[in-house]
């Protein structure tokens, strides 16, 4: 079974979070969440699988009191 | 009953006398004359029973309300009889383009018939009126139908085994005792209320502006739709072409507005002109402004009264689900109602009618929400995903399916139905499972669907024992020739393969290699024995 993936996965974190972060540099917050948007939905088409993805949305939505839909 | 309700007249047809007796008998009342009671009547006057079908109006109602009548509806308008009555007068459309902002191309394309080779197109769009204009004309050749114009509901007393219904006429009122009930009377149904019933789910908060107009031109018959184009900024809208020259326009207005102005030529004319153009002639057709809701009842039978199209279940108009839906019921419970009156079926048979309609209903009353929620976002969250999704589907492949501008009606599957026979066989993911809907294909020079009677079909292929199963017991067979490539491939179909179709045109079992038993059981579980 191939889930969710929640140890360390990837190299050069820093780095990733730096690109992040300038990302969102100088944008409104309206603008941010759209490359938010943009982006997250570019990564979830690259994950392809609807149950990696599902796992991924509970677990982030796991910070909101209300339970995720 | 006048025409109290200043409702606009499409065609006038004059109220039905008063009956001389104050008190009635007759084992089928169908409330309400819009197109699913009018096809619920049609579907069991054809089968040969009395109906007694009460409409309140007496004329046909002009405005607009559903144009787009999907490929299944045209299925079942075809077992009724008015099929090519339905498409002559159509206008036939298979491709839909979603519009975004003031890009002059479609963000996304989408074809409503991706299997092709069937007799029916994906969807026509015919109005509503024309539609119960034909379904009317057909009922008229029915002597055991009585279609009772200007002849309201009024009440309902329900009893274990049947119901008294009080009918309101211009001359009076009247009583029937009925064997059944069957409320097709609308979003606001008497009956429901009679029986102190509602509806539970969601409603939505949005106005949407429908222009129809009449103009000439040769745009192509296909589904536009724009996200925030320049001429609505900010909203969407829909353009649609219908029959007789008239274009169906659809805008968004948001919520906050006044809707008495909204509707007013003076307010609606500069819209219709940005959208169109100036140098375009057009004429006001029908301008009205709607809401809506999505929201079904619990349950659709209530012992012997059952409901079905909008008075059990409303949806979005995105999508057209509404009337589709509401002639999906139609189609679900005829022929169990019928098996029931013949005593070939215990009432139990309706709880299956239950289970289905509800599933049906449910899967509309989801696509429905999910194109809602796209389309008018209500959070700064949702308006980001939409936004991002939009201008992805410009660019890249991956994000079109994303785009969710109302997913249309189609036939839905139901998998899950008590009335299945699950597979034994091992089918490899091919052919058709029990609980999907009938697939089309060609059959010799015609085509599958409409050589399936109103009974059950068993499609067989080389079986030495189906002809003398079929008589046995009771089912039509069909036997597909040497040439029929397709449809053996649509169903899987290898020497000795046999797929049993409800009267509904739903898979309900299929084996590699049947016995007259197994096939017996499965129509015997089909008519609810094991419910
Ligand atoms: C703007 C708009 C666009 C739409 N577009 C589409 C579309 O493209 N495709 C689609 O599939 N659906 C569409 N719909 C939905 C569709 O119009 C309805 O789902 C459909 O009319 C339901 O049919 P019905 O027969 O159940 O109810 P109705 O059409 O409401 O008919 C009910 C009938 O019962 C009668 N009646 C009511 N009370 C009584 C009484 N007490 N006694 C006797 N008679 C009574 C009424 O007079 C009426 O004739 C649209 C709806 C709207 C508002």
């Amino acid at each position: 079974m191939t889930g969710l993936i929640t140890e360390p996965n990837i190299a050069g974190v820093d780095d990733i979070y730096e690109r992040l972060i300038a990302m969102h540099a100088d944008a409104s917050t309206e603008e941010s969440l759209k490359l938010a948007a943009r982006l997250n939905l570019i990564l979830i088409n690259h994950i392809g699988d609807p149950a990696v993805v599902a796992e991924a949305i509970t677990l982030a939505a796991q910070r909101r009191k209300g339970k995720p839909r | 009953m006048a025409n109290v309700a200043n409702i606009p007249v499409w065609r006038d047809i004059g109220a039905a006398p008063h009956p001389a007796a104050s008190l009635q008998q007759a084992p089928l009342v169908i409330v309400g004359a819009g197109p699913v009671g009018l096809a619920m009547a049609l579907d069991l006057g054809r089968r040969g029973h009395p109906v007694v079908l009460l409409a309140q109006l007496d004329f046909v109602a002009a405005g607009s309300k559903a144009i787009c009548f999907a490929k299944r509806s045209l299925d079942i308008f075809d077992r009724l009889g008015v099929g090519d009555a339905m498409v002559e007068k159509g206008v036939v459309w298979n491709v839909g383009k979603v519009f975004w902002g003031n890009r002059e191309e479609p963000v996304f394309q989408f074809d409503m018939l991706p299997v092709k080779n069937q007799k029916r197109p994906g969807f026509i769009n015919i109005q509503q009126y024309h539609v119960e204009d034909r379904l009317i004309d057909a009922l008229g050749a029915l002597p055991n139908v009585d279609l009772r114009w200007g002849h309201r509901l009024g009440g309902v007393e329900t009893h274990a085994d049947g119901v008294r219904v009080t009918v309101e006429t211009a001359e009076g009122s009247y009583r029937i005792d009925a064997e059944w009930l069957i409320a097709c009377d609308g979003s606001r149904s008497a009956v429901r209320d009679a029986l102190g019933l509602d509806f539970e789910g969601r409603v939505f908060e949005d106005n949407f502006l429908i222009a129809d107009v009449k103009m000439k031109g040769d745009r192509p018959s296909e589904r536009w739709f724009w996200f925030d184009p320049p001429f609505n900024p900010g909203q969407s809208a829909l353009m649609h072409k219908q029959p007789d020259d008239v274009w169906r326009l659809d805008f968004q207005l948001g919520w906050n507005i006044d809707r008495e102005a909204a509707v007013k030529p003076e307010n609606v004319d500069p819209l219709v002109r940005a959208m169109l153009g100036d140098d375009v002639e057009y004429e006001p057709e029908w301008y009205s402004v709607y809401t809506f809701q999505c929201r079904r009842m619990a349950r659709f039978v209530h012992g012997r009264v059952v409901f079905a199209g909008d008075s059990a279940h409303l949806v979005s108009p995105f999508g057209a689900r509404g009337c589709n839906g509401g002639l999906a019921d139609v189609d679900n419970l005829g022929w169990k109602l019928d098996l029931i009156l013949k005593g070939e079926a215990g009432a139990v048979l309706l709880e299956s009618y239950d289970t289905e309609a509800i599933a049906i209903a449910d899967e509309n009353i989801l696509n429905s929400s999910r194109s809602t929620d796209f389309m008018t976002p209500k959070t700064a969250a949702s308006s980001a995903y939409r936004d991002a999704v939009l201008e992805l589907a410009n660019e890249l492949p991956f994000a079109r399916p994303f785009v969710n501008s109302g997913r249309l009606s189609t036939a839905v599957a139901l998998p899950a139905s008590p009335l299945n026979t699950p597979d034994a066989d091992d089918w490899r993911g091919a052919g058709i499972a029990p609980g999907f809907p009938a697939l089309d294909a060609p059959l010799g020079t015609g085509w599958l669907l409409e050589s399936l009677g109103a009974g059950f079909t068993l499609i067989a292929d080389g079986w030495a024992d189906g002809a003398t199963a079929a008589a046995a017991d009771g089912f039509a067979l069909i036997e597909p020739g040497t040439g029929d490539d397709v449809l053996r491939a649509r169903y899987a179909i290898e020497p000795g393969t046999a797929c049993l179709v409800r009267p509904d045109h739903y898979v309900c079992a299929r084996w590699r290699h049947p016995d007259a038993d197994a096939v017996r059981a499965a129509i015997a579980r089909a008519k609810g024995k094991e419910l």
